[in-house]
Parts: C-alpha cells; structure tokens; sequence
C-alpha cells in the first residue's frame, strides 16, 4: 500500500486571532495556509494537490465558533463545525435551508470536524454550502492585519476553488440575515450516493407577505457547474407574485434555462443535470411553502 | 526540517515522540504507539477504516496530523475491551456475525461507540446514517446494524 504523506511544513498553532493575522501577513506570500476542519486540505495535501510551506491551524481559537442572534443577523463563527449546527435547536428550527444542507454534508465522522469556514472558503463546485450562502444573501467579515471587511456572498464565489477572499485574509464570521415572519426555506441535493458530492443541489430561501404574495426569494443552484449561481431571474419571478402551480413550474424552467452545467468525462450528461436543476428548484420551492403555510 | 515534541494520551496511556508536523495521527498510532487495530483503507477520508475518538468525538484519523492530538486522549479499537472482556459492540459483532474479513471492523465499532454515545437508542435508519462514513466491501452491511442494534439493547441492560 502506498502510505501518503504529506511533503513537510512548518506547522503553527496560535492561540488567538491577533497571532493568527501576525502569521498570516508575515507568511501569505510563501504560500501560507489556514487549517480549519482539515476535512479538504489535509486531503489535498495528503495527495500533493497543495504543499503549503506553513500551515496555520486555527484550531485552538475558540473565539472562532459561536452561534447567535444579534443586530439583525445570525452569527456563525467560521470555526463552528458542522456537527453543532446540526445540533442546534435555532438552526434546526429558525434556519431550515442551512440545516437541511449541513445535515447533507458527507458522513457524521467527517461533520464532527468540517466547518463552516472551511466548506465556503473551499468553494469546491460539489460543497453545500456556497449555494445556500448565496440564497440567503449572506455576508461574510474578514480580517488582516490591517483591519477587516464584509464581502457578501454575490462578490465572494469567485470561481472553482476560488473567492474574492485576499491570502492575508482569514473569514472570521458568516452573517445571515435573521428571517422575517412567514419565512422558510430548503435544500436538496442529488448525489450518487449518502454523503457524496452533489451533481446538483438546490437552495431556496422564501418570505411571504401576509396577503401570500412573495416578498423574498433567494434561489441558488451548486454542483452542476463550476461555481455556485444564483438564480435572480428565477427570484424576480416569484417576488411580488401569488405563488401557484403554474408558477412554481416556470421558475422551474428558467433555473433549467438558465444554468449552464460543466461537461464533466464519467459525469452525468448535461441536459439531465439542466433539467434536475430546474426539478430539484420545484421540490425546494414546494417544500419552503409547505414549512411557512403548514 | 520542523520536529515537534508530542504527547498523546491513547487508551488512558501517553505516548510521546519527536515528530514531523506532516505525521499523520493513524500512523503515530500505528507505527509509534505500535497499536495496528487502526487500519488504513482509503487515505482519502471515505472508508472510515481509520476511525478512532478524540476527546470523545470520532475523527478519521488518517485526515488529521498527530501534533494536533497533542495532549488529548484517543480511544481506538484496543482501548474497547476491559479486564479481558469485550465491549458491548465488540460483542454484538461476534455474536451478529457483523464481520466477513474483518478490515472495516475497528472503523465500523469506533463509529458505532460514537453513535450510541450521542444516541443510546438508534433507529435502524439513524445506525445507517451513523456508520455511513464506513464502508464495508464484505458484509452488505446488514448484519453490522444487527450488531449494533444488539449493543445498543446490551447497554440498555435488556439482553
Ligand atoms: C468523504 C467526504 C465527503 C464530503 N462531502 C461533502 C458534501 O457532500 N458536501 C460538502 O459541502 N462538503 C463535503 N465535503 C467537504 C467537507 O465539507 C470539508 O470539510 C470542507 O470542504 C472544508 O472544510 P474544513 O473545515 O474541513 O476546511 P479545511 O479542509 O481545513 O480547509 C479548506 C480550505 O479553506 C481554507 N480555510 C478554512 N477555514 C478558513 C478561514 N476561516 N478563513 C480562510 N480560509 C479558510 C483552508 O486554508 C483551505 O484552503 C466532504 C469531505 C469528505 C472528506
Ligand atoms: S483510511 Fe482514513 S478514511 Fe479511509
Ligand atoms: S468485513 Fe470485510 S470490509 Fe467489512
């Protein structure tokens, strides 16, 4: 059996945030790397993919996981691991979109150290996550050491692997807005198997209006194509409108219109990935419903 | 090149060594601590042949570095059986016939101690999602949540 080992770095591990950015800045440009979950990079490294010559493992900051309400937004530290979303009565009960989705992330062995840092940082075309940042019109604070800045998700996916995220910078928080009143939302995701990468997967986050016409929708696709998209045709269709059938069936068709798949060797072949997404976005759709009207 | 003096505590007794920060924690358990119970399948993070806990939770450990479990406490496979008799899910695979080959097993029972930790009644859907990052070329995974089906009502005290 081949045994992989990584090449050699240098490994450090701080003890807060103000150290974290001193390395940082002082190592980025010799390729420096944060270690989140390792659930990602230690596999890259493992297979040679990245060799960073150091490594900051952020591990040991504490102050980097929490889950709260304030100021309008909920706040999720980017060191909170998938498990205690999934453990969390608030996200369980006011946030169904990013349950649904952290719930369908790999394997429970791999959700007790991933994070939800790691998964948007990663920006890797199969995560959850990305898709389900971009239906919530998330937005995301980072820090160097010359000060911080928020970046929301539509300015952030950038690409396969990719984000507007600086190599001096390090996400520290993700903020999603607090839902208004008769507000819900999910995720579905298919995959080959449990716990695989998505082909496609679906984000829908709706708010109604108490008259039932749509007030918000946020509508992002990930998987099938080299970067999270969200759907703004696809949302302006629904705002302002009474929801039906007929309705749900359209916005079907332009997420399936609109999205342009990746050919992929042994993958699926792309007019089967155009038309899940559109009938993934319908079972979202009818399913956010069903959570507000009951 | 970088050395690390770590200790790690497994099964209630430490281990120390000098050692790269690339090493990775199933090979200090392996090949420092000597303890072979813990396999190597995949080296990708998707057979969970490698399972073990860290302070109380179930990590791959072919996916973290050693020098990140310095100063915890591991349990693997061989921490399981007291005074020379077996664990409860030790037992419930010998008895349920949970193994063919035997490769997956420490992987499958680690997992499974995590699971009836979290969970000390699963429902048999809430077993498969519970070992679902293991994989088992063998058995066809029916008697494995016999097995762990068995240990869970042993624990309770009801076999
Ligand atoms: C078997 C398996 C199946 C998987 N299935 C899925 C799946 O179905 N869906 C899914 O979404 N994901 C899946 N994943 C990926 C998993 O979710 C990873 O955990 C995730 O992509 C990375 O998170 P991490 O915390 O482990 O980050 P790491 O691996 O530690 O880091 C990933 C990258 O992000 C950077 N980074 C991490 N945190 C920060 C930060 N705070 N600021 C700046 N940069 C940072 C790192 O430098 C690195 O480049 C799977 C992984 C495995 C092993
Ligand atoms: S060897 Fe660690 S998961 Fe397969
Ligand atoms: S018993 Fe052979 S792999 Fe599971």
């Amino acid at each position: 059996m081949t045994i992989m080992y990584p090449a050699s770095f240098e490994y450090f591990s701080p003890l807060n945030m103000d150290e974290v950015l001193e390395l940082l800045s002082k190592y980025y440009k010799d390729g420096a790397k944060i270690l989140a979950g390792g659930q990602s990079l230690i596999i890259a490294m493992k297979l040679r993919i990245i060799s960073p010559k150091y490594v900051i493992d952020i591990n040991n900051i504490p102050s980097l996981s929490f889950i709260n309400e304030s100021d309008g937004y909920l706040k999720i530290g980017a060191l909170t691991r998938y498990v205690d979303l999934e453990d969390s009565d608030l996200i369980k009960t006011k946030y169904p979109l990013l349950y649904e989705a952290v719930k369908n992330i790999a394997d429970p062995i791999v959700r007790n150290w991933g994070t939800i840092g790691g998964n948007i940082c990663y920006n890797f075309p199969g995560n959850n996550l990305p898709a389900v940042m971009l239906a919530y019109n998330a937005r995301f604070i980072v820090r160097n050491l010359s000060g911080s800045r928020t970046i929301s998700a539509k300015d952030f996916f950038l690409g396969p692997l990719q984000t507007s995220l600086k190599e001096d910078e390090i996400l520290t928080e993700i903020q999603i807005p607090i839902p208004q009143p008769k507000n819900s939302g999910y995720f579905i995701k298919l995959a080959k198997r449990t716990g695989d990468f998505a082909i496609v997967s679906t984000a829908v986050n709706l708010s109604l209006n108490y008259d039932g016409t749509v007030k918000e929708a946020g509508i992002a696709i990930g998987g099938a194509t080299n970067n999270p998209v969200k759907i703004v045709k696809a949302e302006e269709a629904l705002v302002g409108s009474k929801i039906n059938d007929e309705l749900i069936r359209e916005v079907g068709k332009i997420v399936s219109d609109v999205i342009e798949p990746v050919e992929e060797p042994f993958g699926p072949p792309v007019d089967y990935k155009k038309a899940m997404a559109g009938v993934l976005t319908i079972r979202a759709i009818k399913q956010s419903l069903k959570n507000i009207i009951g | 090149m970088q050395k690390v003096h770590v200790k790690i505590n497994i099964n209630e007794k430490p281990y120390e060594a000098e050692i790269e920060p690339r090493l990775l924690l199933v090979h200090f358990i392996r090949d420092i601590a000597g303890l072979t119970g813990t396999h190597i399948g995949c080296d990708t993070t998707n057979c969970g042949a490698c399972t073990v806990i860290l302070n109380g939770k179930a990590v791959k450990s072919c996916t973290m570095f050693a020098v990140q479990a310095n100063g915890k406490d591991v349990i693997t496979i061989e921490g399981l059986a007291k005074d020379g008799k077996l664990h409860p899910i030790q037992e419930g695979f010998w008895v349920k016939h949970g193994l063919q080959c035997g490769y997956c097993t420490p992987g499958m029972i680690m997992a499974a101690y995590q699971l009836l930790k979290k969970n000390p009644n699963p429902s048999e859907e809430e077993i498969r999602i519970g070992i679902s990052g293991n994989l088992c070329r063998c058995t066809g995974y029916q008697n494995i949540v016999e097995a762990i089906k068995y240990a869970s009502e042993k624990m309770k005290g009801e076999i």
